[in-house]
This record gives C-alpha cells, sequence and structure tokens, in this order.
C-alpha cells in the first residue's frame, strides 16, 4: 500500500469543540492519522467534532468509507457528540449529497458557521 | 473586420473529478440485457451503510496474484472490463453496455442460499447497484433501497510485498430486520463471503493463478442495530421478487387475454 498523503491537525477552540484540520488527500492511507486525530479532538468534554476539509486536495471512495466509520464512532457518543463538516468544495459537497453523508453530518460552508451552530 | 475577442479558456475540470457519478435522486437503469430479471432497481433510492437496519461490518477479501506481472492498474482494467465474468456462475450482473463507469446502474439476479435458483432458473433476488466512483486502480458501487445490504463496495488492486493484490471491500449494514436476521443466522453473511471469495479465485485463475487463496478480515465497526431504520423492510427486494415470480401465473394469464382480446 502506498503511503498517506493526508495530514491531519487538530486544533481545540473550545473545551467543547475539536476541529480537524485535513490536508491533502484522504485515502484508505489515511485511516490511522484521522482516527489519531478524533482520539486526540475528543476529550471528556467535547461535544462537536468539525472536519474542516478546505485543504482537501483529493478524495476516493476509501476516503468516503473513512468518514462513515467515523461517524459510527462520534455517534457511539450521541447524543453527547456530534460529526460536522464545512470547507467543503462543491464538487465534494455533490459526493456528500450522493453517498447521502450529508444526511447524518451537519455541512457548513464556513468554520465559523459550524461553530455558531453547535453553540 | 475587427477581430473577435478571444473567450477566455473553460476552466479545466480535476481529472479526479469525472471519477465521481453525479447525485442522484432516483435510480433508474438503461440498455439492460432482456436477460436480467430487472426489479427492485428502478426509482429506488440509493442506500449507503448509514441507512441501514443491521450491525456495520467492514469485510476486506483479498488475493495475492504471485507471478502476474501486471501492474495495478492494469489488473483493475481487466476486472471492470469483465466484471460480471467473475461471479460465481448462479450470481448475475447485467451491466450497462457503458460497463463499470461512475453514474452506470447495474441489475443483479442473485441465487439464494445455497445457490438456489426458482423455477426456470429465476433469481431468488432481483436488485442492483450503482456505481459511484471509478478511477485507475479502483472502482465502488452503492446499493438501491432492498438490497439485502445497505452498502460500499469497493474494488481495487495494489502491490503488496513485491506481488500484485485484488482486493474487494465492503461496508455494509442488513438493510431490514428480516435480512439482519439472515445475518444473525450466519446464512446471508456465507451468502456474501462465498460470493466474494469466489469471485476473487476466478479473477486470480484469469490471472493463471490457480487454486488462490483468499484472505478474509471482519471487522465489527458499528455492533448496534439501527430501528429507526426498520421501515425498510417495505422495500425488501428478496420478499418483492418472490411476489414477482409468484404471480407469473397471473401475468401469463392477463397476457393471453390481451392477445386474445386483440385477435377478435
Amino acid at each position: 500500500m502506498s503511503q498517506a498523503k493526508a495530514t491531519m491537525s487538530v486544533r481545540k477552540p473550545s473545551p467543547q469543540a475539536g476541529i480537524i484540520d485535513i490536508q491533502g488527500e484522504v485515502t484508505a492511507t489515511a485511516e490511522t492519522a484521522l482516527m489519531e486525530a478524533y482520539a486526540q479532538a475528543s476529550n471528556g468534554n467535547t461535544r462537536t467534532i468539525l472536519l474542516n476539509f478546505s485543504g482537501l486536495e483529493y478524495m476516493n471512495s476509501s476516503g468516503i468509507g473513512l468518514v462513515v466509520t467515523l461517524l459510527i464512532r462520534v455517534n457511539r457518543h450521541a447524543p453527547r457528540q456530534r460529526l460536522l463538516a464545512c470547507g467543503l468544495s462543491d464538487h465534494y459537497k455533490q459526493i456528500f449529497e450522493l453517498t447521502r453523508l450529508n444526511e447524518a453530518i451537519g455541512i457548513y460552508n464556513t468554520e465559523a458557521e459550524a461553530l455558531a451552530a453547535s453553540a | 473586420m475587427t477581430p473577435q475577442p478571444i473567450p477566455p479558456p473553460e476552466p479545466e475540470e480535476e481529472p479526479h473529478f469525472a471519477s465521481w457519478a453525479l447525485p442522484v435522486s432516483k435510480l433508474k437503469t438503461e440498455d439492460i440485457s432482456s436477460e436480467a430479471i430487472n426489479l427492485n432497481v428502478n426509482g429506488r433510492r440509493l442506500t449507503g451503510p448509514i441507512q441501514g437496519f443491521g450491525q456495520m461490518w467492514q469485510k476486506t477479501y483479498k488475493v495475492r496474484l504471485p507471478g502476474v506481472s501486471l501492474t495495478p492498474h492494469e489488473i483493475v482494467d481487466v476486472w471492470r472490463k469483465s466484471f460480471g465474468k467473475f461471479w460465481p456462475k448462479e450470481n448475475k450482473f447485467y451491466g450497462s453496455v457503458i460497463g463499470i463507469a461512475p453514474g452506470e446502474v447495474a441489475v443483479l439476479n442473485l441465487a439464494g442460499p445455497g445457490g438456489i435458483r426458482g423455477p426456470g432458473d429465476t433469481p431468488f433476488v432481483s436488485t442492483g447497484v450503482l456505481v459511484i466512483y471509478a478511477d485507475d486502480v479502483s472502482f465502488s458501487f452503492m446499493t438501491p433501497e432492498g438490497h439485502t445490504f445497505a452498502a460500499m463496495i469497493t474494488f481495487s488492486a495494489h502491490e503488496e510485498d513485491g506481488a500484485p493484490v485484488a482486493q474487494v471491500q465492503v461496508l455494509i449494514r442488513a438493510s431490514d430486520p428480516l435480512y439482519e436476521l439472515g445475518c444473525w443466522l450466519g446464512v446471508v453473511h456465507r451468502m456474501e463471503d462465498a460470493h466474494w471469495h469466489a469471485t476473487l479465485t476466478n479473477l486470480a485463475a484469469h490471472f493463471g493463478v490457480q487454486n488462490a487463496k483468499v484472505e478474509q478480515k471482519n471487522r465489527l465497526v458499528d455492533p448496534r442495530v439501527q430501528w429507526s431504520e426498520a421501515k425498510n423492510i417495505w422495500h425488501n427486494a428478496a420478499i418483492r421478487t418472490g411476489l414477482y415470480l409468484m404471480a407469473a401465473p397471473l401475468r401469463w394469464v392477463r397476457q393471453l387475454g390481451k392477445r386474445g382480446g386483440s385477435k377478435s
């Protein structure tokens, strides 16, 4: 398998929110990085996990599968925790619509909008 | 004569954008073989693992192809072009004339437990898939309402320890409580596993690797069932295919009546 071409960095703008900034290519090789970022973003008080896709270059169907798997992990902590996304290009918004991920993940244009909605 | 201004070039679409299908509200089959019993696809919504009822599983089936000097790209190219040919003979894949390409819908006529088929070689379940994604080294399907699994299925090839590997990875939930019962009893999972083992064995044999061993890894992603999706049973393709086949004599009588009426 090829090496991961994605980097995930985590920010905590508040004790209740964790933001995962996704840069690069989200494919099957990004699994470890994404799950580690989630573990880092999700401490005892985190209510919102926000995936920031503004640095996304490319995502294939295995990448969508990873987002589904992450959603299930977050939902295990529901209703205390929920998954949101921001920064998706129109193309990837369409893909979330195609795969019906948009029905389970709140999608916002900007980080500020997502955080305001989760407050 | 004044020169016409040259219009600015159209922004080029990112090449990988064409790998994805466009969103669809309802599925529609086109150019499917008349041999297929085409039920439970047209007008159905697409479902993924999020919309299913049962426990969510990720299963990975893979076969090594030692001695095969083809690239992952070449393997996937062959796989895409002859996709249905590698299926076990009791299950039929009817693709469109375009084949495995983003946005194409295929009809599946599947046998029941133990490979049983109905009278006249009719399928136990008629359902379908939508090709949601296809690139050089992978392609993926999602399933319509009523399919056994609300699923995302990815076929790919890569290199591992110097040998090509062909892989099927499914992310699935049984669509409704009846199918989930079948999973709990082991019947549905056995059928699923047998299907992909046979497919990969046939693919390996095509490339000259006889008696290839298929490795399988299962991961229970979500042990919970989603009771909110129990209503999916309304679309159950096995029940609807069974009802369709049971009503066949009535359709024959009606057709005979129409023919008789048109002659008089």
